[in-house]
């Protein structure tokens, strides 16, 4: 007679997880309802980065379906036509000084117009109304007004008298670029605002009253609890404002007429339509995107680093 | 069986390498008839010519139907088109082909040559004469055919002329210095704002209103570029570009582009136009018109301008060419050519022009110049890069004459090389 006896306790068996179980993760409906934006930023977004990069290192034009043509691989070419354009180099010039002039404007008056708006103002409905309207307007629209003011015999000028520029602001080598700034960031103003304003309601009151036994002004406390309160949004700010920037085309296309005076205000982005749309180049302005694109980048990178940093 | 598959694979190959190759002109293709659809400029006046034209070939065609649309919206009617041969969705013809984009359509392969239909070539030549030579591609062949032009002259304001103590009737503006003189005149009188407002922006284009009139003229008769060469680095260039930079320098022309109509709102004793301006100022404006001017003041009869004309292509995407190519000949033939020139005052890409339709210009005394002006004119260069050399010409032109930053002797020799550096590449 033998006698069976267990002496190790063996762990309970589980079940062996299937490749596809472990792909799909543990809420596989989850992929369902993520499954459209994916498919979006895929085809939208992704899809056309990599074509033009693809269509940079080429030499590709735009062909008829069916039409026989050669796009061989050029390497860097394109991007040593780039960089040896002085109207492109000008381009990106132009829209450093730019971003000089609108990043810091748009941080400081959406913040500062942000905190007035959420204290207790007057009209603070129809204020806060006025300021978002220029960002749903159409730029065509509102480049006719601003063409209006600072226009040759503009209002602006009308008011100026003898102190008005010559040449006048749009045709001003010097002055049109910062008036494009200008009208950028009023235009932006209001989708900035409106950011600092849902940031400033996280900024817990207690800060506030405790700045205030402590004999801060609202200046100080503006400074010392506004101001690294709604940090994260400033850094949602100027990455904002930072891509919208780079991406300038409206404004030098209709406020200045084609980048003018003498190719002033010309952006990057302007030359790739120059190039790509009406010249038939579109690898060489795949080229200026992507080195844009990486710029981009970077001084996004830098400014969210030291944003964030104490 | 792997015999099969090797035939099956060999005939798969073969459709597949004919269809890729079944773009542009195959015999097949330019003899297909069928219905078809056409683009027509926006401009109302040839809307209403071509949607007649096209009820009247419906009529007579009911199994090759056209529909006509007009060119849909976008920035320039270049850039859609372009959009449309990229897209394969391209009509059969566009009542609408700036010359100076065919060479961009026929690389993207989007143009049918007309040599490839019977007689192609010879009734673009038979219709427009020697002109049509200029409309020719560097393969030799025509991709488009020479339709209407709108010959560039000065029209001016006979009553702010007055004002300034001009005689409205016969203003000087023959010379340079005569024409620097009443610009003077009439700004210094405070008579207009600017003597003339040409668009001082910086697309391509803007130079075939201000420039190139008055090179054409100075040359008589030479293009930008000739044998893949600029041609204007030279000293009837300098003139124009000297006499331009005098206008704007001695605040003439203004450096900012025009709010509205300056002709129109009084604010400029002249514009440069086509006939189109006949229709458009009629009565609003006591106008006058006198042709471009040249350092010497050639006489009007030897002048050349430019002809700032629209011309019809067949494009590619087209499955019914034969029909394409008859409808072509039927909207340029000498009846529509007449209705065309009745309609919208725009002269017909025609040999003898004036003999071919005396009773239109008899009742419109108003047009003759124009037609006559358009038996002299000069079309951009039929060359590689085409467009990228007026702007390379148009940034270095910004700079040195409206802007005064640059000498114009050393803008001209810049944009020259650019422009000869352009056309010589494939």
């Amino acid at each position: 007679m033998t006698t069976e006896t267990k002496t190790v306790e063996e762990a309970p068996p589980v079940a062996p997880r299937s490749r596809l179980a472990t792909l799909l993760g543990r809420q596989p409906l989850g992929i369902v309802f993520a499954a459209p934006y994916a498919v979006f930023l895929a085809a939208i977004f992704a899809y056309p980065l990599g074509l033009a990069v693809w269509i940079s290192f080429h030499d590709y034009f735009f062909a008829a379906p069916g039409a026989q043509v050669e796009r061989p691989f050029v390497g860097l070419e394109n991007y040593t036509t780039v960089l040896s354009d002085p109207a492109v180099l000008r381009s990106f010039v132009n829209v450093a000084k730019f971003l000089v002039i609108n990043v810091p404007l748009t941080v400081v008056l959406s913040l500062v117009l942000a905190t007035l708006l959420n204290s207790a103002v007057r009209a603070r409905g129809f204020l806060r109304v006025s300021y978002y309207i220029p960002y749903v307007t159409a730029s065509v629209a509102l480049v006719a007004v601003w063409l209006f003011l600072f226009g040759m015999t503009g209002l602006v000028n009308q008011l100026l008298g003898p102190l008005a520029p010559d040449p006048s602001w749009l045709v001003n080598g010097g002055l049109a670029m910062p008036v494009i700034a200008l009208f950028v960031t009023w235009k932006q103003l209001g989708f900035f605002i409106l950011l600092y304003l849902a940031a400033l309601q996280n900024v817990p009151k207690e800060l506030y009253e405790a700045s205030s036994v402590d004999g801060a002004s609202r200046f100080g406390s503006f400074m010392n609890v506004t101001v690294p309160g709604v940090r994260p949004a400033t850094v949602l700010v100027v990455i904002l404002a930072t891509i919208t920037g780079a991406n300038l085309f409206t404004e030098p296309y209709l406020l200045t007429n084609g980048g003018g005076p003498d190719g002033a205000s010309t952006s990057p982005v302007f030359v790739m339509y120059q190039k790509g749309i009406e010249q038939g180049t579109p690898d060489v302005a795949a080229a200026i995107g992507v080195i844009l694109v990486i710029a981009v980048l970077i001084i996004s990178f830098v400014n969210k680093r030291l944003l964030e940093s104490d | 069986m792997r015999s099969i598959v090797m035939a099956a694979t060999t005939t798969v190959l073969a459709l597949t390498l004919a269809a890729c190759g079944d773009s542009g002109g195959s015999s097949d293709a330019t003899t297909a008839k069928g219905p078809i659809k056409i683009w027509l400029s926006n401009n109302p006046e040839e809307i209403a010519w071509g949607e007649a034209m096209v009820e009247e070939w419906n009529a007579a065609n009911p199994d090759e139907k056209v529909t006509a649309q007009e060119i849909p919206a976008g920035t320039t009617s270049e850039e859609v088109i372009g959009a449309a041969i990229t897209a394969g969705n391209a009509p059969c013809l566009v009542f609408n082909t700036a010359p100076a984009a065919v060479p961009q359509f026929e690389k993207q392969g989007g143009l049918v040559p007309l040599d490839t239909f019977d007689g192609g070539a010879n009734y673009v030549e038979s219709r427009t004469g020697a002109a049509a030579e200029q409309y020719k591609s560097p393969d030799g062949q025509y991709y488009q055919i020479p339709w209407k032009s709108n010959p560039v002259m000065i029209f001016y304001n006979k009553d702010i002329m007055e004002k300034a103590g001009i005689d409205p009737e016969n203003p000087p503006l023959a010379t340079y210095d005569e024409f620097l003189d009443t610009s003077r005149e009439v700004v210094d009188s405070g008579a207009a704002k600017a003597a003339i407002w040409p668009a001082p922006t910086s697309e391509f284009f803007q130079s075939w209103f201000d420039f190139y009139p008055l090179y054409a003229a100075e040359t008589g008769g030479t293009q930008m570029v000739e044998d893949e060469a600029a041609t204007f680095d030279s000293e009837a260039g300098q003139q124009v570009a000297d006499f331009w930079a005098t206008m704007y320098s001695e605040g003439l022309a203004p450096k900012e582009a025009a709010p509205g109509d300056a002709f129109a709102d009084g604010d400029s004793a002249m514009a440069v136009v086509g006939p189109w301006a006949v229709a458009v100022y009629g009565d609003s404006v006591n106008w006058g018109v006198a042709p471009v001017p040249t350092s010497t003041g050639t006489a009007p009869e030897e002048i050349y301008t430019f002809s700032d004309a629209k011309n019809v292509a067949v494009y590619s995407a087209c499955e019914s060419q034969g029909t394409a190519w008859e409808l072509l000949k039927f909207a340029t033939s000498e009846e529509q050519d007449g209705k065309l020139l009745e309609m919208t005052g725009q002269m017909p890409l025609r040999e003898d022009l004036e003999s071919t339709y005396p009773d239109y210009f008899k009742e419109n005394p108003d047009y003759l110049i124009f037609a006559d002006q358009g038996s002299r004119t000069v079309e951009v260069p039929n060359v590689t890069n085409s467009i990228a050399i007026w702007q390379a010409f148009r940034d270095a032109y910004s700079s040195a004459v409206i802007f005064g930053k640059t000498s114009t002797d050393e803008a001209l020799s810049s944009a020259a090389d650019e422009a000869t550096d352009l056309a010589g590449q494939s």
